[in-house]
């Protein structure tokens, strides 16, 4: 008996060998699994900051599946879209969960982006060799950014559509071309059904499409280079007897079993999320957009959602709207440029002088500054801290090449520490 | 040496030869298909036929407007604020010359005969697009004179709830608030005393 069950075991799995052998043969799949998995390494010292790239991975194929269900009853007309969106939410079975976790996750993904820039800050991810590995994820982030705007006019909530007028008009504030440009945006001389068709084209196919692509490119170009680490140093420098880097251990199973762990207790947090405060006290879903797109009346305060408000809080800081716009422009910019205003040799926060800890530091507050500045009403006093956080924020990219040139640093080791 | 192209001066004497001006002409010609290919997809983005028509003019009877009241009028998608001004709002647009950007109306958007102080074809009926020159929301009326919340200086006018900009009572900003120009003034003409038509203004001087 027993015997014949190993003997049936045997030749299920020979059988399963010649079939990836037959593969093999038409296409690299062993090769890519080695590549990019069994035998990639990556450091062993990696912490929790290096679980937001893995994280933002899963929050991407949450949104694409949740999405791809959430266009099987959404109908991207003016007349229908605020309708079917509460046939959703109320009539389809499990409707309100999937929208929940699709609008949740909308969140979640620049919360886990954001987190999995400022890893990058810390520790120089963006230097020499990754300069593309960060360029390419700046694209992703603009790519995610569109996707946000796009994807919040679908709604078609009052919120959505005076977002989106207020988003369309910055083109018109550019000189000579700039109305008919908004014009050519919206298809319209406003936001209409015309605009919401090509948004919802625009977001369930162009950029998603695009955002897969880089998603793709920025991990091939990772991989090719070798990830970084809380040291800010080269495993690949250090090769054993077998050709390996001493201080790395293969991405799986290693890395894929701790970021498993990593994956369950985001789930923990976001199911929290989901089923308790799916809106987040107007956050994540604002309550101006619980009644239907009405272009006669503005709703009494226009904030974007909280993601873009860093950068909203810039526009408002200006009194000049062209001043205003490209000001906004130049700061979603300049961090493009990061891994050539940085004129420091050593990656880590670890070993950085104090200058570059003190600057990182003022460029987090004021960056969170900005956002919270963003949300709040228009007072003199909002007005005066946007003013202030917007200079710091513009300060750190700007005298960046002055204060890292000449910086104390510590010894960097050599080898990983644990 | 690269083979010439044969009885050719100009390919000998600069090294240009037959498979470089292939290559050339081949990506010149491709290039011109791609813009013109393009040409269609990029003008499809632009109003259609169907979103032109809807554009058209409408009309409003203006008898039923109280003097001090507002109406609005839905055109091409932008409310237009239509305001049957008193003698009293007449009066405040003298007074607060010195606190406004644009008072004589040079930099903004206004036809020809709406480009006086009162900024309309009649003195007591504005006319003006309810979109903030700023980024486009709909300014509220606020008509009554100095309110708590807008201060002592408020003469009556237009508050934007979105960045803060203030307008008077014929859509002149106010300096100091994000907007930079006056509320734009559409195309009007009256087909009879008591109709407004927007959006069109042929026959007006």
């Amino acid at each position: 008996m027993a015997s014949s069950e190993a003997d049936v075991l045997d030749r299920l799995g020979s059988g399963l060998r010649a079939l990836g052998a037959w593969i093999d043969d038409r296409f690299p799949m062993t090769k890519l699994i080695k590549e990019h998995a069994t035998e990639y390494y990556a450091s062993k010292n990696f912490n929790v900051w290096y679980g937001f790239g893995i994280l933002a991975t899963f929050v991407l194929v949450l949104q694409l599946v949740t999405g791809i269900f959430l266009t099987m009853n959404y109908k991207p007309a003016a007349a229908d879209a605020f309708a079917s969106v509460e046939y959703i939410m109320r009539d389809v079975n499990w409707g309100w969960l999937i929208r929940y976790l699709h609008s949740t996750g909308a969140s979640a993904f620049f919360i886990v982006v954001y987190l999995h820039m400022f890893r990058g800050l810390l520790y120089g991810s963006y230097k020499k060799p990754r300069e593309l590995v960060w360029i390419i994820g700046m694209f992703i982030y603009l790519c995610l950014m569109a996707e946000g705007f796009f994807g919040y006019l679908l709604p078609w909530g009052n919120m959505s559509y005076w977002g989106a007028q207020v988003i369309v008009s910055l083109f018109g504030s550019i000189p000579v071309v700039g109305n008919g440009l908004s014009e050519w945006i919206r298809g319209d001389f406003f936001i209409s059904d015309i605009t919401l068709n090509r948004f919802f084209a625009f977001h369930v196919i162009a950029v998603p499409l695009m955002l897969v692509m880089l998603v793709v490119v920025h991990i091939m170009a990772l991989h090719e280079v070798g990830s970084n680490n809380p040291d800010g140093i080269e495993i690949k420098e250090h090769k054993g007897p077998d050709g390996k880097p001493i201080d790395g251990v293969a991405f799986h199973p290693y890395h894929t079993s701790k970021d498993l762990v990593i994956i369950i207790v985001f789930l923990i947090a976001f199911a929290a999320v989901v089923f308790f405060a799916p809106d987040m006290g107007g956050y994540f879903l604002e309550h101006a957009n619980f009644e239907p797109a009405n272009q006669l009346q503005t709703p009494p305060e226009i904030a974007p959602v909280w993601y873009f408000t860093p950068f909203y809080a810039m526009l408002r800081a200006v009194p000049n709207k062209l001043a205003g716009v490209v000001l906004m422009g130049t700061a979603v910019l300049l961090p493009f440029f990061l891994p050539w205003l940085d004129r420091c040799r050593v990656k880590s926060i670890r070993y950085r002088g104090t200058v570059y800890k003190v600057a990182l530091m003022v460029f987090a507050v004021s960056f969170i500054g900005l956002g919270y500045c963003g949300l709040q009403k228009p007072t003199e006093m909002v007005y005066l801290f946007c003013r202030i956080f917007t200079i710091l924020y513009f300060a750190f990219f700007v005298l960046m090449p002055f204060y890292s040139r000449h910086e104390k640093t510590k010894p960097v080791p050599t080898r990983v520490t644990p | 040496m690269a083979p010439l192209v044969k009885g050719c001066s100009v390919a000998e004497s600069t090294g240009f030869t037959r498979r470089h001006f292939l290559t050339v002409a081949t990506l010149v010609t491709g290039g011109a298909g791609v813009v013109g290919t393009a040409v269609p997809f990029v003008s499809s983005f632009n109003p259609s036929a169907r979103a032109q028509a809807l554009g058209g003019p409408v009309q409003f009877d203006i008898s039923k407007l109280e003097r001090g009241a507002l109406a609005k009028v839905e055109w091409r998608g932008r409310p237009i604020y239509i305001v049957h001004r008193t003698e009293e709002m007449l009066a405040s647009l003298g007074k607060d010359e010195a606190l406004l950007r644009d008072p004589t109306s040079k930099e903004s958007a206004q036809p020809s005969y709406a480009t006086n102080e009162h900024r309309s074809l009649r003195p007591e009926f504005l006319v003006l697009e309810g979109v903030c020159t700023h980024l486009g929301c709909a300014p509220l009326p606020r008509f009554e004179v100095a309110p708590a919340d807008l201060g002592p200086n408020w003469p009556g006018g237009f508050f934007c709830p979105c960045h803060g900009s203030r307008f008077d009572l014929a859509g002149r900003v106010f300096q100091g608030v994000p907007a930079p120009l006056n509320l734009p003034v559409p195309a009007y003409r009256f087909v009879n005393d008591n109709t407004l038509l927007i959006g069109s203004d042929t026959g007006n001087s």
